[in-house]
């Protein structure tokens, strides 16, 4: 059928020591109920599922949680180190999470501007150089920024995740540019996380060449998570699949798609 | 005994000798809870085998809803 040596059937993505056939990753926050949650996983196709660490309610010891709820074996947990704002919280969060014996990735998230969320790049760096050196699977958050993501590389993390834009604000790619510059020089898997509005935006990181998407909000937060879980998926796939299968280059005059021969007048 | 839980004071009663002891008296015992103590995390496979101590810092985490 095909002659592109990238047959879709072998094409599967590797972070550290794991493979995962989705390229979906998915926030559990958020969710309007638990049941709709675990239909819109279910719907996603997800594999690797985000959490946070948080204290318990120790009053309420029977809340309902998502992780009593899923069959563990068939998902991969990224916890994050949401809630950070310092190198040594962000470790912190990290090794209480590993102590679950549940998970050895770790997303580093640590911000450092409240109205923007932006991560502070100087201490995600540190944080993914001490993480690295713990035996972690390190995930940063980080800017669009293609110096930092060579940085966090060179710091031994097992994938970069810049930002599409801000975290929850749903407007999509804001700099494609600098996506592409990170995501042609990237030695490892590059996973554009947040700021991811609609299926085109996740579409559209896949075809600049992105190895993954993470989003939460965009479908937590849609009138019809579980149906928008699987838009995103097919979304992810779609881009993907003309990845692989190499878009026309773009011109500034038509071009017929129709032969101009054996024209009748 | 008197311990901090989670940034609160707790006094707990006697028969709590160990970490296992203290998740079965708040019923959380079965969950899937993460504790830390004075700082220093702790092996899951433990609890039953690490005392508490009067002023002992505890946290007590767990994962929740995030992206």
């Amino acid at each position: 059928m095909t002659a592109n040596p990238t047959a879709v059937q072998d094409d599967v993505l590797k972070i550290g020591p794991y493979t995962f056939r989705s390229r979906l990753f998915l926030g559990t926050g958020k969710f309007p109920s638990l049941d709709v949650q675990k239909r819109a996983v279910a719907a996603s196709g997800a594999e690797v599922l985000t959490f946070a660490v948080r204290r318990m309610n120790i009053y309420d010891p029977n809340q309902p949680n998502l992780l009593e709820e899923l069959d563990l074996s068939r998902f991969k947990l990224l916890p994050n180190t949401a809630g950070a704002r310092t190198v040594e919280e962000a470790v912190r969060i990290a090794r209480l999470a590993r102590a679950s014996k549940l998970c050895d990735m770790i997303k580093v998230e640590i911000i450092g501007d409240p109205k923007t969320l932006l991560p502070d790049p100087v201490a995600t760096l540190e944080a993914t150089k001490i993480l690295v050196d713990e035996g972690f699977i390190v995930l940063p958050y980080t800017n669009d920024d293609p110096i930092l993501a060579r940085k966090l590389q060179e710091a031994g993390a097992h994938a970069v995740m810049p930002g599409a834009a801000p975290i929850g604000t749903g407007l999509g790619i804001l700099n494609p540019l600098n996506l592409s510059y990170i995501i042609e020089e990237a030695t490892v898997p590059v996973i554009i996380d947040a700021g991811i509005g609609s299926p085109a935006d996740a579409a559209k990181a896949m075809e600049l060449g992105a190895d993954g998407v993470l989003l939460n909000t965009a479908v937590a937060g849609a009138k019809d998570p579980v149906q928008m879980a699987e838009a995103f998926k097919l979304a992810v796939e779609a881009g993907r699949k003309a990845y692989l299968a190499g878009r026309i280059p773009k011109k500034r005059y038509a071009s017929a798609s129709s032969p101009m021969e054996g024209l009748m007048f | 005994m008197r311990l901090t839980i989670n940034g609160e004071v707790h006094d707990v009663p006697d028969h709590v000798k160990t970490v296992a002891d203290l998740l079965r008296h708040f019923g959380l015992d079965g969950k899937l809870v993460i504790v830390e103590q004075n700082r220093h995390v702790l092996d899951r496979d433990t609890y039953a085998d690490v005392p508490v101590r009067e002023g002992d810092v505890l946290e007590l985490v767990h994962f929740v809803g995030g992206g």
